[in-house]
């Protein structure tokens, strides 16, 4: 790994703040996202993990600060170059978010056609090979999303996120829903692709065991702000209670004593 | 902070890597492969350099060049590689020429970018050589391309094929068509048994009554829809009256209006404007509710707390329907005959004293009653239509926009057909 000093920032939120109504749910929060890392983003329910992944996607709307996505300033774009910025990021939402009356080839071949000047055969080929990436068989391609299990819609849905050879992978909760097997298998998979690819990835989760096994970097999120950021060290030495509950906490433990045994 | 993508090939430290044709199985592979493959490597490679591509511009074009050297024949790639420049990558196989059992040398050296689809086609390369029976090696890869490569392999041809039309898919369709017709009216008098029943438990068992729900359906499908009901009767009817009036004058019978109006609104007009406008205004809510809900699991829900989807959901609405329908088809006729009697007056010169002494002459209460009598008959049509489309909704979107939209096309055919028969049966008992 590369020192930090010589990382390159590819997402940078400074001073955030975004809410409804009156509550703010993200205050004054700043943010780096390295390229080539793996960047878990934890805190308890309805600290604004998703809410801070859906305002830097820009399905939200902030009410203070900025976003720069490759060093360039979200608002600052226009609607031609933040599609341009779009198109270099894949999105895997919780529920997946398939077209449900699409085959799940077609979902994976959506962004394609949408963008890209391609032949039908090597359309074709590129959907089974996403699809070939994230260890679904080809029997899948031509089923509807409700046809799926919810692993296997996770999958789909991240070869859809896949689709156009993002940059950027936001993940959120990507192994919530998963039985532990399979939500290791999808950890190893993210790590797998995250090289090959040389993706960045965000993943907003709770998962213990993703954030020990995969991530580069933690972020904690709390009191509309970041609690704390850095490697899993730096997450067992901090001092702030919830910290404290979550990461050394009974089901800390069952989860590194799994670890260990397993 | 955009490096030079020409960084890539200075990285570049694999040459002739390892990767034979012999090793690749091209159509055959597990997932179980893909992982054991990096479970050891630990080669983190925290800045890739292929991703660093600015803006994704299409940038250099892609080129092949096939030649030799000293190390034997050099099929040499040049260019970007990736998804922006497809056609002109897919183009450039064009040039690829094998000669049987000579092993050739893919020289990626002057490669600039490669994404999933340069990978893609380096494996499509790959498997033409193997066709061929020539060996084929890779040279001048980035580590980083070379796993890319390693994890994409070639995709057999799963495009699908476009069959030509004939004659015959016209008799399938219509085949399948009229099959459909015959499960639907199986399908609708099982459903009208299962209706039938849940309500005859209802009756026995009062308790089980959902009233509130039974009042919350009857505000929505009733009490909601009499100002809409009421205006289009007032419009219809008063359409017709002055239709009546502009031919009865040139006979001087233009208070004969009353007569029809009367008759045609109270036996025919009132109950069917008012089931077409329930069958478009409450049947495709119930189906899109009732759709909804089995798409998201919650009918599975009710059946396992032990209730029956069939009383907690579809006899409140059913029976909300069956009592709403004949009151709004009153209110429709009512609607109908003051808005021709208006049009009569105004337009006609028929004063509401004769048009009231018509009108009393004409209609009998056996008029009245036939509109009545179909009401609720016309409800229970609409409602359980709506309910067996409601209930076939699958998981899809689509399948929910289908199916609404087949709820309000069958009970609107079924209605007038309905009111067909009912104008034979009424003839026929000469009633």
């Amino acid at each position: 790994m590369t020192e930090p000093g010589a990382r390159e920032t590819v997402i940078e939120v400074r001073d955030l703040a975004v809410g409804f109504g009156d509550r703010l749910v993200n205050d004054g929060l700043s943010l780096d996202v390295y390229r080539g890392e793996i960047l878990g983003v934890v805190g308890a329910s309805g600290t604004g993990k998703s809410v801070l992944m859906r305002t830097i996607v820009g399905l939200l709307p902030k009410k203070r600060g900025t976003i720069s996505v490759f060093g360039r300033d979200m608002d600052a774009l226009s609607e031609k170059e933040r599609q341009s910025v779009e198109k270099r990021w894949g999105i895997l939402f919780q529920q997946g978010a398939l077209f449900s009356s699409l085959t799940v080839k077609q979902n994976i071949q959506l962004p394609m056609r949408e963008y890209l000047d391609l032949s039908d055969r090597l359309l074709n080929d590129l959907a089974m090979l996403k699809l070939d990436m994230v260890g679904l068989k080809g029997d899948a391609a031509d089923k509807f999303p409700s046809e799926l299990s919810g692993g296997m819609v996770k999958r789909a849905a991240l070869a859809r996120a896949l689709a156009l050879d993002p940059e950027i992978v936001f993940l959120d909760e990507p192994t919530s829903g998963l039985d532990p097997i399979g939500a290791g298998d999808f950890d190893e998979l993210t790590s797998t692709l995250q090289k090959t690819l040389g993706l960045t990835v965000f993943m907003v989760t709770h998962d213990l065991d993703s954030l020990g096994s995969i991530c580069d970097r933690i972020v904690a999120l709390g009191e509309g702000k970041v609690l704390a950021a850095g490697d899993m060290s730096v997450m067992l030495k901090a001092e702030h209670p919830w910290l404290k509950a979550y990461f050394t906490g009974p089901r800390a433990h069952a989860a590194q004593l799994g670890r260990k045994n397993g | 902070m955009f490096a030079e993508t020409s960084s890539l090939t200075i990285t570049g430290g694999g040459r002739h890597s390892g990767l034979s044709p012999g090793e690749a199985k091209p159509y055959l592979r597990t997932r179980a492969g893909i992982l054991r493959r990096f479970r050891c490597g630990n080669t983190r490679l925290a800045s890739a350099g292929y991703a660093d591509t600015g803006l994704k511009a299409a940038g250099a074009e892609p080129r092949l060049a096939p030649g030799a050297d000293a190390d034997g024949r050099v099929i040499a790639l040049s260019g970007d590689w990736v998804m922006a420049n497809a056609r002109a990558a897919e183009g450039a196989l064009g040039a690829l020429s094998f000669q049987d059992g000579a092993p050739v040398i893919l020289d990626l050296s002057r490669v600039g970018r490669l994404d999933t689809l340069g990978s893609l086609l380096v494996a499509n390369i790959r498997a033409m050589a193997k066709e061929h029976g020539a060996a084929m090696t890779l040279r001048g890869a980035t580590p980083d391309q070379l796993l890319l490569i390693a994890e994409v392999q070639a995709q057999p041809d799963t495009t699908p094929k476009e069959r030509p039309f004939s004659g015959v898919d016209i008799l399938v369709d219509v085949g399948k068509g009229m099959h459909g017709f015959g499960k639907d009216f199986v399908g609708g008098v099982s459903f009208l048994g299962g209706f039938v029943a849940a309500l005859g438990r209802v009756i026995v068992r009062p308790s089980h009554f959902r009233t509130a729900a039974f009042v919350k359906q009857l505000e929505a499908f009733g009490f909601r829809s009499v100002p809409i009901i009421a205006l289009i009767s007032f419009l219809v009817g008063g359409i017709i009256a002055q239709q009546s009036v502009f031919q009865l004058r040139t006979f001087g019978t233009a208070a004969f209006v009353a007569d029809l109006l009367g008759i045609l609104v109270l036996r025919e007009l009132g109950v069917l404007l008012t089931a077409i406008m329930i069958a478009g205004r409450s049947g495709s809510a119930i189906t899109a509710e009732i759709g909804s809900m089995k798409m998201r699991e919650e009918i599975d829900a009710l059946r396992t707390m032990g209730l029956d989807p069939m009383e907690v959901l579809i006899v409140p609405r059913i029976l909300a329907l069956i009592v709403a329908m004949p009151i709004l088809t009153f209110i429709a006729s009512m609607s109908g005959i003051f808005g021709g009697g208006l049009v009569a007056w105004v337009y006609g010169d028929v004063s509401p004293d004769v048009f009231l002494a018509r009108l009393q002459a004409a209609v009998r209460m056996n008029t009245f009653m036939v509109g009545m009598i179909k009401a609720p008959v016309m409800a229970l049509v609409i409602g359980l239509i709506a309910a067996i489309e409601g209930a076939a909704v699958r998981g899809s979107a689509e399948s929910l926009g289908r199916q609404t939209t087949a709820s309000v096309v069958k009970a609107i055919f079924m209605v007038i057909l309905v009111d067909g028969l009912f104008a034979m049966f009424f003839a026929a008992i000469k009633y």
